[in-house]
């Protein structure tokens, strides 16, 4: 720093308001450093006598055997990866066919009104979501959807193979439907305002060429849109992989692996919810602690591409290249 | 090149489709609110808010000790992140240099994404394994974690949100920067920020993966903050798998407690907010 010709040398004060007001909140946003950081080391160090005897076999075991002390993760990775999957099939189509209605074909006002019930679902606490999917869901899969589907798609060759089995009701299916209600709102509110973001002129130079409105909407504003509609999507999809309560009491609890989607199965969260407080033994615990230590790193690495799709689009709507 | 009429079919085929996607996604929460209201109203009864839970099986009792559980954990939490979330947000938006608070931003956003398992998870290697017990702690504690990025990121979003005017206008006066922040921007921004910790508050609320393996549950009244402790949100996860027809209709009244809170506090702040003035929209 060059000093001022005539410096009058500022009172020394060891801090003033505004250094000590900066280091106060500092401390707190740091704080927020502090706790992913010790989360991490936390679950790496709790699962270490699980990574030391299993190492990489532990993802391909397939079986989960407490008494033996035996624990292979792939049932639970399947169960996991499956229902989220099943549940974006389900959520996706829906997902972005409302949010294309709520931004281009619906008046504003109702738009608004429509949008702000549909994110009232995102707040429904996840245990009621369980509550109604084990109540109704499940026995109108068991008694309605799971036999039509046996009778139909389970005669054809190929296919045939997912619908199999007894109809429980609790199972992958059971669980992907619950998933998809509980994602839709997100992909539904995210999608829309991507497309909202979309500049006027690219729809109006599209009807100008003499698209119709579905022209102009799938093959000019969708696609302008796409990366946000992409970062709803993984949104969606990190919130099915960490769901825990709503799919633990629908799924089924069963740690075997099945092609039928109609079996009982499992999930990552499902089985940490349930046997965490049961588990005796430091390496039943250890698993445990590792298989949360996978799901967190599955969700970050999601939810980090969700919000770099999402900014990507946020910046190309104002002209600031991100 | 597609005839015209074929194309105005399509047209109108794929618009009806996107309108029937909405209509199915909207009355989804309609249906919810429907069936919620027809179980938990026949269930819910004044035994219900006043009486402890009787011993598996036994028809009647209630879940009082659970709602009292419930509030001590989530008074807990707030008392925890609040302040956390309050100050770390003050310093992102007002104090805080370029890299270091989009670090803390990013970091916050990521939190906000953990699975909450994985968040119960942690908090039982940090509370509940050294303290050997589970506890109302551990449970106020994981919850607190999950209020922090949340009363962190909406405690900026409305600060931002205060005119640059507003913060010359103090500054032009002579006041220092954190008195600027202190005696005019907080202020005006208080609206907006106490609706976002109350949405915070009301989301952990809800929350039962986190409170599995560090609250547990509990048959009687809390007694201290060392004990394990019912929760409304567990209770009707342990109800509701259980094979008792009575259990079953307790789940239901407790969900239709859980939702009404839930519904209340988001309705009522999202009219809050519209009427809003001197700040944004959050």
């Amino acid at each position: 720093m060059s000093a001022p010709a005539i410096a009058v040398k500022p009172k020394r004060r060891v801090w003033s308001g505004d250094q000590s007001a900066r280091l106060l909140t500092l401390v707190f946003a740091a704080s927020v450093l502090l706790v992913t950081v010790l989360l991490i080391s936390q679950l790496w160090q709790s699962s270490g006598p699980s990574r030391a005897k299993f190492g990489l076999h532990f993802f391909a075991g397939t079986n989960w055997d407490p008494v033996a002390g035996d624990f292979g993760a792939l049932p639970f990775v399947y169960g996991t990866l499956l229902t989220s999957v099943l549940a974006l099939l389900i959520s996706v189509p829906l997902g972005v066919g409302a949010a294309i209605f709520l931004a281009e074909l619906a008046p504003p006002k109702w738009a608004d009104a429509c949008t702000f019930l549909v994110e009232l679902l995102a707040a429904v606490p996840s245990v009621i979501y369980g509550l109604l999917g084990a109540f109704t869901i499940v026995p109108l899969l068991r008694d309605y959807v799971e036999p039509f589907l046996k009778s139909t798609l389970g005669e054809v060759p190929g296919v045939g193979v997912l619908f199999r089995g007894p109809a429980l009701g609790f199972g992958y299916l059971a669980a992907g439907v619950v998933l998809a209600v509980m994602t839709f709102p997100f992909i539904i509110s995210i999608s829309r305002e991507s497309l909202l973001e979309v500049p006027r002129d690219q729809r109006e130079a599209a009807l100008a060429l003499g698209a119709t409105r579905w022209e102009s909407t799938s093959q000019v504003v969708v696609p302008y849109a796409r990366l946000g509609i992409l970062g709803s999507i993984f949104l969606g999809l990190a919130r099915a992989l960490g769901e825990t309560m709503a799919v633990t009491m629908v799924i089924g609890n069963d740690p075997n692996i099945h092609a039928s989607l109609l079996a009982s199965g499992y999930t990552i969260a499902a089985v940490i919810a349930n046997e965490f407080t049961e588990a005796v033994g430091k390496l039943y615990q250890s698993s445990l602690v590792e298989l949360g230590l996978v799901l967190f790193l599955i969700t970050i690495i999601i939810n980090a591409l969700a919000r770099l799709l999402v900014m990507a689009t946020r910046g190309k709507g104002t002209g600031t290249a991100a | 090149m597609r005839r015209r009429g074929v194309r105005k079919l399509v047209n109108n085929l794929m618009l009806a489709a996107t309108g029937v996607c909405t209509l199915l996604t909207v009355s989804v929460l309609f249906v919810i609110l429907g069936y919620l209201v027809w179980n938990g109203g026949k269930s819910i009864d004044w035994d219900f808010l006043t009486k402890l839970p009787l011993p598996q099986g036994q028809v009647g009792g209630g879940m009082a000790n659970a709602i009292v559980g419930s509030a001590v954990m989530v008074g807990l939490a707030a008392v925890i992140g609040l302040p956390v979330g309050f100050l770390g947000g003050i310093y992102l938006a007002e104090f805080g240099n370029k890299a270091f608070a989009s670090a803390v931003r990013y970091m916050a956003d990521l939190l906000n994404g953990v699975p909450s398992i994985v968040i119960g998870v942690f908090a039982w290697t940090v509370v509940v394994a050294p303290m050997h017990s589970f506890s109302a702690l551990a449970g106020g504690f994981a919850l607190s974690l999950m209020l922090i990025p949340i009363a962190l990121r909406s405690t900026e979003q409305f600060l931002l949100g205060v005119p640059r005017s507003l913060r010359e206008g103090a500054l032009a006066l002579g006041a220092p920067q954190w008195k600027m922040v202190a005696t005019v921007v907080v202020p005006a921004a208080m609206r907006g920020i106490l609706t976002g910790m109350i949405l915070g508050v009301a989301r952990i609320a809800g929350e039962t993966a986190p409170l599995l393996f560090t609250a547990l549950n509990n048959q009687y009244w809390p007694t201290g903050l060392n004990q394990p402790v019912a929760a409304l949100p567990v209770m009707i996860f342990t109800h509701a798998m259980s094979p008792f027809d009575d259990w079953h209709r307790q789940a239901w009244a407790a969900g239709l407690v859980l939702l009404a809170m839930v519904l209340i506090t988001n309705i009522t702040a999202r009219w809050v907010l519209s009427r809003g003035t001197a700040v944004q929209k959050g």
